[in-house]
C-alpha cells in the first residue's frame, strides 16, 4: 500500500493525498497508510501513454533495450509504451511478443504494449499472423521503420486488423517521392546541398491510405487507420477532411515537429535527422493549430535512440531519429503550456492516445488502475542528457531550461520512477 | 597583409562563403596575383608554411583537386600528409570522428577535405578543431573552385562588378554551381543558373543575386562568362533526362549558344569535361576558352587560401 501526500489535482489548489492498494486507486484523502511518499506539492495526472517508441529490443540493444527504454519512459512520466516492431528480428512472431511483455513486466518501469509487424519481416508483401499476434498481446500492427509501398497489402491488412478490432498505424511516406531525401525539401535543403524529401511524399501517401479506408468504410468494413508522426500542413488538411467525412482515421504529431524546423539542419548535425524530416515553421504552426482544434488526435514522441557514433556520422550516412521520451512532457508544457493549456496537453498524452487505441481512458477515480504521474510544474531545470536513463545520452534540447519534470511515476500501483 | 580589423574577423575555415566579407575575398584574389608570380619563377617555392603539416583528407576520389592542393601546399613549403579514404581505415568501417582524432594525433595543422556528404567539412572542423579548407562536400560547396572561377573572370575584366555569369548544366547536383552562386554575387556579379527543370531546384532562386531559367539563350544573353557544368552520365539512370542527346541539343555550350553572349565572353568549365556533351570541342578549345587558365589559377588561389588561413594565425 502507498499513500502519496501533498499533491494537487489539475485545476485545483487543494492539497490532497491518494492511497493506492493492490494496483488500484483505493481513494482520496484517506488516513495515511503503508509507504508514504511526499508529492512535494506537485500536480497529479494519469500516467502518460506513448503510442510510438523504438525500444530496439531484440537485436539492437547497443541503441536501447527494454530496461533503459522503459526506465526512460517512466522518468518521462509514462506508464504505458507502445514499442515499434522494426527490431532485429522484426516482431512478426507471437513468441517474440510474449517474450517482450514478460521481460518488461519484470522490470518495474513503464508497462510495455508492443506493436507487431503488419507484414512478415516488415517486407510489405505478406501479412503476418495478425490473429496470433493479437492473442500474444500485440497492441497494434505497423510496418513503421519502413513504408507500406504495396497498397493492396495494406488494404488486406486493414480488413484483417479491422475484423480483430485492431488499429493499423502507418509511417506515411511515398518512398519513391522521398527518394534519397535526408531533410525537408525547400530553400534550406537547396542552400545546404542536401537531398530533399518533399512534403508531397507524406501528403500523397496519406491521401492514398485515406482513400483505402474510405473504400472499406463505404462497404461497412471496420478498418482503423492511425497515421504516425504527421509532419506537414497539407497532410493534416487531408486528415481533417477525412474526419469531417466521418472516416475512422486518426493521427499523431510529435513534439519535435512542433518545436524544430529544417533551419536546424544548417548545423549539419545529424542529431536533427529524423523521418519524416523537420519541416518549416508554417508546418509547425499548422500542426499546433491541429492540436488546438482537435484534428490531431494525440501526441507521440517517436523516441528513436541511436548510438552517439551513429549520430555523429555525416547527414547522408547517419540513421534517422531523435530520442527524448524523458523530456517530452516538460518540452510540451514549457513551450505550449500557455497556448494549449495544461489540461489539453495532458489529454493529448493520456486519454487521447487511449481513445486512438480503443482503450479505457485513464482516470484517477477510486477503483481505477493506479497509473499516475506527479509533475513539478514550477521548477525550471536544464535538460541534462548525461542523466538520461535512455542509452541515447544526447538531445537537441540539451541545456534548455524546462519545467514540468515528473517527480514520481506509479505504474500498476508500484513506484516506477521517483526523482 | 591587410589588417584584420578592416575586413572583419578572419574566419578560421573556408567551408563556404557565409562568414566571408567581400573585402576578405578580395584579399584572397589579390594575393593570388603574387602566387602566380611565384609559379612563374624558376624556383617555385616560398617558405610561408614551413614547419606546418597540411593533411589532404580525401574521403572521395579526386585526382585533380587533390593534386592542385598538394602542389599548392608544397610550394608554400608545408609538409603534406595525404589521406585517401579508399585505401584506409575508413574502408574498414572507422568513423569520421575517429579518423580525424587519429590524424590530429599526428599533429596535423590544417585539413583540406573532400567528402561525398554535404556538411562533412563542417564536421571535420568540429571534430578536429583545426582550420579546414573544403575541397568539395557533396552537392554543397567547392569554395576554392568558385574562387578560381572568380579570379579567372577578374583577370579578364578587372572586376566582377556588374558582370553577368551564366552557369549551365546539372545545377541540382553541382557544388560548383552552389559555391559560385554564393560567391559571385558577393563580388558584385549577377548569376544565372540554367538547366533542365529536373536539374534546376527552385529553392536556389532565393539566393541573393541569383536567377534561374530553363532557357539557355536567355541565360547566356549578354553574359560575360559562360560556364558549362559537368553532366554526370549516371543522371540518365536517375530519370532526370530523356536522353543525353536531348540534353546536348538543348543545353550544350557551343559557338551557336555563345553567339548570344557578350562579344568576347569567356568560356569556363570546372573539369573534367565530357566533350561534345555539355560543351562542344570548338567552345572548349576556342579562343574564348579559359579552361586551362582555370587550372593554372586554381593552384595560385589554393596557395593564397592556405596563406590567408594559416600564416600568422598563432
Amino acid at each position: 500500500m502507498i499513500t502519496i501526500t501533498n499533491i494537487k489535482r489539475v485545476g485545483s489548489e487543494k492539497t490532497e493525498s491518494v492511497t493506492i492498494e493492490g494496483g488500484l486507486i483505493k481513494g482520496w484523502n484517506l488516513p495515511e497508510e503503508g509507504q508514504v511518499i511526499d508529492g512535494q506539492g506537485g500536480t497529479v495526472a494519469p500516467a502518460l501513454i506513448e503510442l510510438h517508441a523504438h525500444l530496439r529490443e531484440p537485436g539492437q540493444t547497443e541503441k536501447e533495450d527494454l530496461s533503459s527504454g522503459l526506465a526512460a519512459a517512466a522518468a518521462g512520466g509514462y506508464g504505458t509504451v507502445v514499442s515499434m516492431p522494426n527490431t532485429s528480428p522484426v516482431v512478426d512472431d507471437p513468441a517474440i511478443v510474449r517474450t517482450l511483455i514478460e521481460k518488461a513486466a519484470g522490470l518495474g518501469f513503464a508497462r510495455l504494449r508492443p506493436a507487431a509487424a503488419l507484414t512478415k519481416g516488415q517486407k510489405g508483401e505478406e501479412l503476418a499472423e495478425l490473429t496470433y499476434l493479437k492473442e500474444a498481446g500485440a497492441a497494434m500492427f505497423t510496418d513503421d521503420g519502413r513504408t507500406n509501398e504495396n497498397a493492396r497489402t495494406l488494404r488486406l491488412g486493414l480488413e484483417t486488423a479491422g475484423s480483430l478490432g485492431m488499429v493499423i498505424s502507418v509511417h506515411a511516406e511515398d518512398a519513391s517521392l522521398r527518394a534519397d531525401g535526408v531533410m525537408n525539401e525547400g530553400p534550406v535543403s537547396e542552400a545546404l546541398g542536401l537531398p530533399g524529401n518533399p512534403a508531397a511524399a507524406e501528403a500523397a501517401r496519406v491521401a492514398r491510405d485515406i482513400e483505402i479506408v474510405a473504400g472499406l468504410h463505404a462497404q461497412g468494413v471496420p478498418a482503423r487507420l492511425h497515421i504516425q508522426h504527421l509532419s506537414t500542413a497539407r497532410a493534416l488538411d487531408l486528415v481533417r477532411a477525412a474526419k469531417a467525412q466521418g472516416l475512422p482515421v486518426t493521427c499523431e504529431v510529435c513534439p519535435h515537429h512542433l518545436t524544430l524546423t529544417d533551419e536546424a539542419l544548417r548545423s549539419f548535425d545529424a542529431i536533427y535527422k529524423v523521418a519524416p524530416p523537420l519541416r518549416t515553421q508554417a508546418d509547425a504552426d499548422h500542426l499546433l493549430e491541429g492540436l488546438r482544434d482537435g484534428s490531431v488526435d494525440c501526441l507521440a514522441t517517436d523516441h528513436a535512440p541511436h548510438t552517439r557514433a551513429e549520430k555523429e556520422r555525416d547527414l547522408l550516412d547517419a540513421p534517422s531519429g531523435i530520442a527524448y521520451i524523458e523530456l517530452a512532457f516538460p518540452l510540451m508544457y514549457t513551450r505550449f503550456g500557455e497556448t494549449l493549456g495544461l489540461e489539453r496537453i495532458l489529454d493529448l498524452m493520456t486519454a487521447a492516445p487511449a481513445r486512438v487505441m480503443g482503450w479505457e481512458p485513464p482516470t484517477l477515480d477510486a477503483g481505477a488502475k493506479a497509473d499516475l504521474v506527479v509533475l513539478d510544474l514550477t521548477t525550471e531545470r536544464p535538460v541534462n542528457p548525461a542523466g538520461f536513463k535512455s542509452k541515447a545520452k544526447f538531445t537537441p534540447w540539451a541545456g534548455e531550461s524546462l519545467k514540468g519534470w515528473p517527480l514520481l511515476t506509479v505504474v500498476d500501483g508500484k513506484v516506477a520512477y521517483q526523482r | 597583409m591587410n589588417s584584420p580589423t578592416s575586413m572583419g574577423t578572419r574566419p578560421p575555415h573556408l567551408l563556404d562563403f557565409q562568414d566571408w566579407t567581400p573585402e576578405r575575398l578580395g584579399a584572397i584574389l589579390d594575393n593570388a596575383d603574387t602566387m602566380l608570380q611565384v609559379l612563374d619563377r624558376p624556383v617555385k617555392k616560398v617558405p610561408a608554411l614551413q614547419g606546418l603539416t597540411v593533411c589532404n583528407a580525401f574521403f572521395e576520389n579526386s585526382t585533380r583537386t587533390r593534386t592542385s592542393f598538394e602542389l599548392a601546399a608544397r610550394r608554400m613549403s608545408a609538409d603534406v600528409l595525404t589521406f585517401a579514404a579508399g585505401a584506409s581505415s575508413v574502408s574498414k568501417g572507422e568513423s569520421l570522428r575517429d579518423t580525424l582524432e587519429v590524424l590530429t594525433s599526428y599533429k596535423v595543422d590544417a585539413y583540406i577535405v573532400r567528402h561525398h556528404a554535404a556538411g562533412a567539412a563542417h564536421l571535420v572542423a568540429r571534430y578536429s578543431g583545426k582550420p579546414v579548407i573544403n575541397a568539395g562536400d557533396g552537392r554543397r560547396a567547392h569554395p576554392t573552385q568558385a574562387l578560381l572561377d572568380a579570379y579567372t573572370i577578374r583577370q579578364e575584366y578587372g572586376s566582377l562588378e556588374g558582370k553577368k555569369i551564366a552557369i549551365l548544366g546539372d545545377v541540382r547536383h553541382s557544388r560548383v554551381a552552389r559555391s559560385n552562386a554564393e560567391l559571385l554575387p558577393k563580388l558584385g556579379a549577377q548569376v544565372v543558373l540554367c538547366g533542365p527543370a529536373t536539374l534546376l531546384p527552385p529553392g536556389l532562386a532565393q539566393m541573393p543575386g541569383v536567377t534561374l531559367t530553363t532557357n539557355p539563350k536567355e541565360a547566356v544573353r549578354g553574359a560575360h562568362a559562360v560556364m558549362a557544368l559537368r553532366l554526370q552520365r549516371e543522371r540518365m539512370s536517375g530519370g532526370f533526362l530523356g536522353s543525353l542527346q536531348e540534353y546536348a541539343d538543348t543545353y550544350q555550350v557551343n559557338d551557336t549558344l555563345l553567339g548570344e553572349a557578350e562579344s568576347g565572353a569567356i568560356v569556363l568549365h570546372p573539369g573534367p569535361m565530357n566533350r561534345d556533351l555539355e560543351i562542344s570541342s570548338d567552345a572548349a578549345d576556342g579562343p574564348q576558352s579559359r579552361i586551362l587558365k582555370q587550372v593554372e589559377n586554381g593552384q595560385a588561389i589554393r596557395m593564397s587560401v592556405l596563406y590567408h588561413l594559416l600564416v600568422g594565425r598563432n
